[in-house]
């Protein structure tokens, strides 16, 4: 014990260092960049919030289009409609719609695509993760859309929070007001941490999904709550860990996991500013401080594997940050490429990133309405 | 003395009750200028063709592209951007069901032909190639899972430089660098280069009556020379700045512009709508207001048109502009849910200068 506790010293102290040592300094990678979707006037996109190839290179998009509508005159308010998934083969002509009309298609978060081929959509507002065949049928479902929404529950005056997409949101009035004064003020001693989330889906704005060599699924929650939610291969819960905080195997924002050839597991912990390595036990192994906001992240297949992680723009910038970082298992920062911009080549608030092959990324962006597929070029001398 | 005081409290009453009914921009007022020469003009029946199923809402702007097609931006059962040729006959709609459509403002077409929609429901502005794809877009839509956003009491949020708070036009310089009044929840006019990149803003999120401040500004126009005239509204003057947003003049006697429009060519001419109010409260208004104005780019006025009623050749609450050709106006209403084609007569415009 005393021995993990100072390894894990030594590796903050060195990843400290790193942070310190400006990340914009890292080398640049030469690249290009071209949209591949062949959009039409009646194929588009809004918001590419996920992307994600299969073996075939298919590319898969779950998008934000539609207006999300929320009904007056009934007896409570539902949420309808606002995103959809689109397939496009490996040249970008569009091949069908997945999922039209699907009940949890709401706020589209993130897609990925399984070994097998199943396409994962996960969706933010419906707190819905979903499981396609590769034919496009619903094979399994995590958690459950909300049955009705509050409304209004926002007050403008913490719109600029929410463009942050840290949501300042007012405290929830406490459990069990009216039964006596301080009543709720103190949780149990037995209650979980804030952020824990609960064992089992009831997810809180989830963010993520990935798999390891056994097939176990692995999701990340959220914007809402601060846990990683571990299933086995049927979809049964096996465990949770984090919490928010900023501690080890703490959260805040936790926005994306990949797992490597070894099974450990990469988590995006987005506004702790880094990613954390843990075992499948959730046992934490390391963190990377040098790669500033993680909002999306991508592991390249094996035999020699590297991360990708985007420290995207907020929508409420173009002026700093935006770069995409690849980096080794290890943490070492190989280099570095683009900027938040609007041109092709330019990043706006990268939301979802995909790399089948070292060199050949998919981006999609919030802050454009596009997909990018990007070429490195390996810099002269190299390899 | 005690009298003017008593003019004063009762003058603040009509104000509150303005303020309290929706009006608080001081609209429908009759306009300073007088003896104005009235330019004769027709509209032309029936200009529109469309389909059984093809209709309009609320139009809230209207754009002509260089081969004469015609854009309107209008609120019906969702917002739609609609495409008719020179002829008025309906050819397509843009974007169906589009992330960014949620509650029409204005659509502008740029010199390239390029298509751009102001939307006020979703904060953003979508630049559209004359192909009917997205090139670009500007501020962002809130996200859905924050639920429904209640209207500020009080003073709005400081403004963002990528954010807008339901913005109402755009426009652009011979550079192509954009200009984007915002709005109603802003009080500022926005410059970004070609590339959507922040420069300078004038204003900000507090609405103002002094020089470079706002009240509602509504519309915006740019010259050849990259001057830029906004329509402050609710402060009943167009204030009009160099390219760097350095103020240059004030026309204030043109009534409370809605929507100015600069057409183009050799000789330029600005025009603005002393817009009657939407419902015609106070029903005075409907009196006073509703004209059209034909000016000279250093406020000199040519003449003014058009009165408010809901008669063909009336006019209920102008909201958009097109003067691609001047002597032929394709104008839009809120309050009617209709689009004119306005021919004025030249030669009375020209004989009255």
């Amino acid at each position: 014990m005393k021995r993990l506790l100072l390894v894990s010293l030594a590796a903050a102290t060195v990843a400290f260092g790193v942070s310190v040592s400006a990340q914009l300094n890292f080398p640049e990678i030469p690249y290009d960049a071209v949209e591949p979707l062949q959009l039409t006037r009646d194929v588009y996109i809004g918001e590419a919030a996920g992307v994600a190839a299969n073996s075939k290179g298919d590319i898969f998009v779950y998008t934000r289009l539609g207006t999300p509508v929320i009904t007056t005159a009934g007896a409570r308010n539902v949420s309808h409609g606002g995103s959809r998934l689109f397939q496009f083969d490996r040249t970008g002509k569009f091949v069908r719609e997945i999922g039209q009309g699907a009940y949890g298609f709401l706020q589209a978060q993130q897609v990925r695509v399984d070994p097998q081929d199943n396409v994962w959509v996960v969706d933010q507002m419906s707190n819905q993760v979903i499981k396609f065949d590769p034919n496009g049928r619903v094979q399994m479902i995590f958690g459950r859309k909300p049955e009705a929404m509050r409304v209004p529950n926002l007050p403008l005056n913490t719109l600029p929070d929410t463009y942050a997409l840290v949501p300042n949101r007012p405290a929830p009035p406490a459990a069990g007001r009216g039964a006596g004064p301080g009543a709720g003020a103190n949780p149990p001693a037995n209650a979980p941490p804030p952020g824990a989330g609960p064992p089992g889906e009831n997810f809180n704005r989830p963010t993520d999904v990935a798999w390891d060599s056994a097939g176990n699924i692995y999701i990340t929650d959220g914007y809402g709550n601060s846990r990683v939610a571990k299933y086995d291969p049927n979809g049964k819960w096996i465990k949770n860990w984090g919490s928010t905080g900023s501690g080890d195997g703490q959260f805040r924002v936790v926005k994306g996991i990949v797992i490597d050839a070894q099974n450990n597991v990469y988590v995006a912990d987005r506004d702790n500013r880094r990613i954390q390595v843990f075992d499948t036990e959730g046992n934490f192994r390391a963190q990377y401080r040098n790669v500033g906001s993680p909002w999306a992240i991508c592991i390249t297949p094996p035999p020699r594997q590297f991360l990708y992680v985007s420290n995207s723009n907020p929508p409420n910038n173009l002026d700093y940050d935006g770069e995409i970082v690849k980096m080794t298992l290890d943490g070492r920062i190989v280099g570095k490429f683009g900027r938040a911009g609007k041109l092709l080549k330019e990043f706006g608030t990268v939301n979802s990133l995909d790399c089948r092959a070292e060199n050949e990324l998919l981006v999609g962006e919030l802050g454009n309405w596009r997909v990018q597929r990007v070429t490195l070029k390996p810099p002269a001398g190299t390899q | 003395m005690k009298r003017s005081i008593t003019g004063c409290l009762v003058l603040l009453g009509v104000a509150s009750l303005l303020t309290a009914s929706g009006l608080a921009q001081g609209t429908g007022q009759r306009a300073k200028a007088q003896n104005v020469p009235e330019i004769p003009f027709e509209s032309v029946p029936n200009f529109f063709k469309m389909p059984p199923d093809v209709y309009f809402g609320e139009a809230m702007g209207v754009a002509r592209n260089s081969k004469g097609n015609i854009f309107v931006y209008h609120r019906r059962d969702d917002t739609r951007l609609f495409e008719f040729d020179p002829n008025g006959t309906f050819v397509r709609e843009w974007l169906p069901n589009s992330y960014g459509h949620e509650f029409a403002h204005k659509v502008r077409v740029d010199k390239d032909d390029n298509v751009w929609v102001v939307d006020e429901g979703t904060n953003m502005i979508i630049k559209m190639s004359p192909e009917g794809r997205v090139l670009m877009v500007l501020g962002r839509r809130p996200e859905a899972v924050e639920g429904a956003v209640e209207t500020p009491q009080g003073d709005p949020p400081p403004d963002e430089r990528y954010l807008f708070g339901r913005p109402t036009d755009v426009g652009w310089d011979p550079q192509g660098n954009i200009f984007i009044s915002d709005g109603y929840i802003n009080h500022r006019v926005v410059k970004f280069d070609k590339n959507g990149r922040f420069v300078r803003k004038v204003g900000s999120n507090l609405r103002g009556t002094e020089p470079y401040q706002f009240n509602t500004p509504h519309s915006l126009a740019v010259d050849a020379q990259g001057n830029v005239y906004v329509a402050d509204r609710g402060n009943a003057r167009i204030q009009v700045f160099d390219n760097n947003l350095v103020l240059r003049a004030i026309y204030d006697n043109v009534g409370n512009p809605w929507e100015v429009c600069i057409s183009p060519g050799p000789h330029q001419y600005l025009f603005s709508s002393n817009s009657n109010p939407d419902s015609n409260t106070p029903a005075s208004s409907w009196d006073v207001s509703g004209e059209i104005y034909k000016m000279e780019l250093d406020g000199r006025i040519v003449g003014k048109f058009g009165r408010a009623g809901k008669a063909i050749g009336q006019f209920q609450t102008v909201h958009g502009i097109d003067c691609r050709n001047p002597d032929e106006l394709i104008i839009s209403e809120i309050s009617a849910w209709r689009v004119q084609k306005i021919r004025l007569r030249q030669t009375t415009t020209t004989s009255s200068r």
